[in-house]
């Protein structure tokens, strides 16, 4: 089953330490973050759990349909969205505990001291792509 | 017969068909497919003539599906078997399939893939890991950009400039799955300089030589990008040094100055200097003019500003910012290094985190976060 891993920038609950943005710690500390990282992809890897992960650029723009001959409408980007999402893990487990584990996981990552950030992940499941066990 | 060696037949008997009457489009398709059979069964089994072999079973791939898409037509096959291929040398043949690849009426990413799968020999299966995209729509991207340039003689010059643009594009993708991205623009690009007799082909070799030169030492530990004032210089391989800059002096020698020549110069002083301080920054600065002279490239512009902080000091880099319009990709991250070097921490900081959000990589994000971080640092110890 896959399962979608989503780290927002802004949203979702209350966080539950705030550590400030990256900037601010010191260079070892970013260094321990990004490693753990990129650890927690290759963990994956070798436990054949991995799909995909991208991260997000924090600028974009809504975009929508404005009828025939017309040029799409834009609007945005908003400094003060509530919701901003940075990118994705993209992870295929046998269940749902395992998946909601896994966030748990990720959500260790190191900040300043090498405490856990233990920063909200989301976790959504994907809809199949075949009716299997339907009929 | 290793892959590499059995790659480099590709665009010769790509030719071969097509001498023999076959549409470039399916004697490509039916090379591709004599080389994912190739690719299966050489290791087993190697055949003595690798070419003729080649030759043999793409020609054999043509007829089938000519003869089916004829039957399916209710035509006869316009194509008769095996008329002798003209000698033509497999040299011109090569050369026209990169121009013909790189057509400038083709979107660069079909360009890419095109070049990548008929010239450099690769499967679409390849590319497509290389890339990141699913191996259908890779196939995809391929035969609509073949469908674009049917009907393009073969025998006519073409764009040396397109050429040169892709396989540069190719030696930035870097890595990509189990292809060495770089390795094969390298490989192409040297084939090309064989082919022709311009100095920017060399141009573009030497600055690849020169760059792939530094590229153990572009990554610290946990894949952490490196500056190049901050390489470990010893890891850099002088030998790709060494025919980087002899095959520059050749070309700059025929004085006949290009945009490739200027950035392999740049590549060349960098080289040269044992440590970031024995840097000839003025004569770096020199190049950065002529390139802008050859260019007018606002991205010339803004490394030019660096060199320019470096050879008279940040201040005279930051007023030489002035020319740059701010929108360019890497320019806050170039203002934050020079209000560094000029002394105004607290400022560069912010501006280091400020490009960090509008970094275009990871890799990217993570040093100019990493580079906020150091400097704030240095103002609260």
């Amino acid at each position: 089953m896959k399962y979608l891993l989503l780290k927002h920038y802004r949203g979702g609950p209350a966080p539950a330490v705030d550590f400030g943005s990256m900037d601010q710690w010191t260079p070892e500390e970013v260094d321990a973050h990004v490693q753990f990282m990129r650890d927690f992809a290759a963990r994956l890897e070798e436990t054949g759990e991995f799909v995909d992960t991208q991260a997000l650029a924090p600028e974009g723009t809504f975009v929508r349909y404005d009828g025939e001959g017309c040029p799409p409408v834009t609007d945005g980007p908003f400094a003060e969205t509530k919701d901003l999402i940075a990118g994705w893990y993209v992870i295929d487990v046998e269940s749902w505990d395992r998946a909601v584990q896994l966030a748990g996981e990720l959500s260790a990552a190191p900040g300043p001291g090498g405490v856990p950030i233990r920063e909200w992940l989301e976790v959504r499941p994907f809809l199949g792509g075949s009716p299997a066990g339907t009929e | 017969m290793n892959e590499p060696l059995l790659r480099e037949l590709v665009p010769a008997v790509i030719g071969v068909l097509v001498r023999r009457g076959a549409d470039f489009a399916s004697a490509e398709d039916a090379v591709q497919e004599a080389l994912i059979r190739a690719l299966d069964t050489w290791p087993d089994d190697p055949p003595r003539d690798p070419k003729a072999w080649l030759v043999a079973v793409g020609w054999r791939k043509f007829l089938d599906t000519s003869r089916a898409e004829a039957s399916r037509r209710g035509r006869e096959l316009a194509v008769q078997a095996g008329p002798p291929a003209d000698p033509a040398p497999a040299t011109d043949d090569t050369l026209r399939l990169y121009f013909l690849c790189a057509h400038p009426t083709l979107p660069q990413a079909s360009a890419v893939a095109l070049t990548l799968r008929a010239v450099g020999g690769l499967t679409t299966r390849q590319i497509a890991t290389a890339y990141l995209v699913p191996e259908a729509t890779m196939a995809q991207r391929i035969s609509r950009a073949k469908r674009r340039i049917a009907g393009l003689p073969l025998d006519q010059p073409g764009d040396l400039g397109t050429v040169l643009r892709v396989l540069y594009l190719v030696f930035n993708e870097g890595y990509g799955g189990d292809v060495d991205l770089a390795a094969e623009a390298i490989r192409l690009t040297r084939q090309l300089a064989h082919l022709t007799d311009e100095p920017e082909v060399a141009g573009l070799l030497a600055l690849m030589l020169l760059h792939h030169a530094r590229r153990a030492s572009r990554t610290g530990p946990g894949g952490r990008l490196v500056p190049l004032g901050e390489q470990d210089r010893s890891r850099w391989d002088t030998g790709l040094n060494t025919e980087g800059v002899a095959i520059l002096q050749a070309a700059l020698a025929r004085d006949r100055p290009g945009e490739y020549q200027a950035q392999a110069a740049i590549a060349a002083l960098h080289a040269d200097a044992r440590t970031t301080s024995e840097t000839d920054w003025v004569q770096i600065v020199e190049w950065y003019d002529e390139l802008l002279r050859l260019t007018g490239s606002p991205v010339v512009r803004l490394n030019r500003a660096v060199a320019v902080g470096e050879a008279d000091g940040p201040q005279a880099g930051l007023t030489a910012l002035a020319d740059v319009h701010p929108d360019l990709p890497r320019y806050t991250a170039v203002t934050a290094y020079l209000h560094e070097r000029a002394g105004h921490l607290e400022y560069a900081a912010e501006l280091y985190a400020e490009a960090s959000r509008a970094a275009a990589s990871v890799p990217e994000r993570d040093h100019l976060i990493r580079e906020a971080a150091r400097v704030r640092h240095l103002l609260r110890p």
